[in-house]
């Protein structure tokens, strides 16, 4: 569970997120979604630690974020799974390095153990006989997937994912959903996404967050957003074409 | 301002890549990789451009002394001088400054743009010491491709003056020997010490801290280069001030 107390973040005199407070719980895909310069990304950045907030607090579990010597640090590293917009990969690495990269870095696995969890992640995420290609070989749906490998081989508790479906055709997007929802439910870990994919929203979004302006100005469940009389989400949610003819279709049909 | 504060994190840098060392067997082979990549990668261009230097420097010497008061072995004493003083130690590391700094920013520079970096700082990894601290050891070796240079600068001259008709092999070998300050070794060398830290850290920091895409990284690379060869010829001019005048 991961709980936020608070949190403020400014660039210079430009104030990006006003004071945020929320929870994510554990075992569910809690989804940060609003539109482009809400704000999203940078909250997500101030939760791994990669921005520091000007104000508020962190709780990974019961422990501040804020509060932590280095070794809790390191150690809360260690649990983060991360799966980045463009999938981060290391260029110079196989796929197979790349997995791998986690388990060398943070254990002390012999090569065989390693290559056999590696093969087991892989399996996981529908990818088989690529180990020695290179990320410039793959697809960007396979990249996406070796990402969420490496995310969760060495079996974090935390994961976060920055637009995973940004650059994917709708259906690998949902097959990137479902296996970030999947993965959830079966490690049983605390996992954020930030998107902007309404449909993303409908398959996985089992706790959502709205964001504007840096405010948090709605959050429920993905049945509950379509019922929200918010202005914010509601001009949100049915700014698309495809989501304004389901609802006329609904409202017709009473 | 802007270059004070440059100054300030350029020195952080530093800091910050000696700190949090990265797993030893993982760093044991990020070090092999950068001595593939930057020292064994740059010996051949090094190689082909000394030996025709220096055989230039050799023509270039003869055609310009016609005096017969001045002694034939001088084409071998000037062509060791300017090899071994400047040509091998500072304008190598200029060329390099192209090659490998340029390399340096542009991959340093691509693992920014692409997360990669933020990938590593995720996993609790320094990632500074990671990418800039085996560059730093591997180029340790950088006097070695200087030594090369010399070698092949000077075995350049001789096969140019010699088979060219400008000297004769003893009196080249005569001017080689002549007046020989085994000293201006150890001035190269150092020299090429200082030149190697600048040719690893500052292409880092130019990759490292730049901010935009692909085109920024184009640029970086660009700025790399410039600021690269300005420290060593700024680095070049002081030591030869502090230990040979």
């Amino acid at each position: 569970m991961i709980k936020v107390d608070g949190i403020k973040k400014s660039f210079g005199e430009e104030e990006i997120l006003k004071g945020i407070s929320t929870t994510f719980d554990k075992g569910k895909t809690n989804l940060i979604i609003g539109q482009s310069g809400s704000g999203k990304t940078v909250f997500l950045k101030c939760l791994i630690g990669l921005l520091e907030p000007n104000d508020g607090l962190i709780y990974f579990e019961d422990k501040i974020l804020q509060e932590m010597n280095d070794e809790d640090h390191r150690n809360l590293r260690e649990d983060i799974g991360m799966l980045f917009q463009g999938g981060a990969l290391f260029d110079s690495m196989t796929i197979e390095e790349n997995v791998m990269f986690p388990l060398r870095m943070f254990t002390n696995q012999n090569k065989s153990e390693m290559l056999e969890r590696v093969n087991e992640v892989l399996k996981r995420v529908n990818l088989e006989n690529v180990n020695k290609k290179f990320p410039s070989e793959i697809s960007g749906g396979m990249q996406k997937r070796v990402s969420i490998a490496r995310a969760i081989v060495n079996k974090p508790k935390y994961l976060f994912c920055d637009e995973p479906n940004s650059g994917l055709d709708p259906k690998t997007a949902i097959v990137i959903d479902n296996l970030i929802q999947e993965i959830t439910h079966e490690y049983d870990i605390t996992t954020v996404v930030v998107t902007h994919d309404m449909n993303s929203v409908m398959e996985i979004g089992e706790k959502i967050v709205f964001l504007k302006n840096g405010l948090l100005v709605w959050q429920g469940s993905n049945d509950e957003i379509f019922k929200t009389d918010n202005d914010d989400v509601t001009s949100f949610v049915y700014s698309s074409n495809l989501f304004k003819k389901i609802r006329d279709i609904q409202m017709k049909e009473g | 301002m802007k270059y004070i504060e440059d100054i300030g994190s350029y020195f952080l840098m530093l800091k910050k890549v000696f700190s949090s060392p990265t797993k030893t067997s993982v760093l044991k082979d990020l070090i092999l990789k950068e001595i593939d990549d930057l020292i064994i990668g740059s010996i051949p261009i090094v190689a082909f451009i000394s030996f025709f230097v220096g055989g230039v420097v050799a023509i270039q010497t003869a055609l310009n002394i016609d005096n017969p008061l001045i002694p034939a072995y001088l084409v071998g004493f000037a062509t060791r001088q300017s090899i071994i003083l400047e040509f091998a130690p500072t304008f190598i590391s200029i060329i390099m400054a192209g090659k490998v700094g340029s390399f340096i920013t542009s991959s340093i520079g691509s693992m920014r743009v692409t997360e990669q970096i933020d990938a590593l700082e995720v996993m609790g990894i320094n990632s500074l010491n990671y990418l800039v601290f085996p560059k730093i050891i591997a180029l340790l070796l950088y006097p070695f491709v200087i030594a090369i240079a010399m070698f092949l600068g000077i075995f350049g001259g001789w096969v140019a003056g010699v088979y060219g008709g400008f000297s004769s092999s003893d009196a080249f070998i005569q001017g080689l020997q002549q007046d020989f300050i085994p000293f201006h070794i150890v001035y190269a060398f150092l020299k090429t010490i200082v030149f190697a830290l600048i040719l690893a850290t500052v292409p880092s920091w130019q990759g490292y801290y730049m901010k935009g895409g692909a085109l920024e990284v184009g640029k970086a690379s660009t700025n790399s280069f410039v600021w690269t060869s300005v420290l060593i010829i700024l680095a070049n001019y002081i030591i030869t001030q502090l230990l040979l005048s």
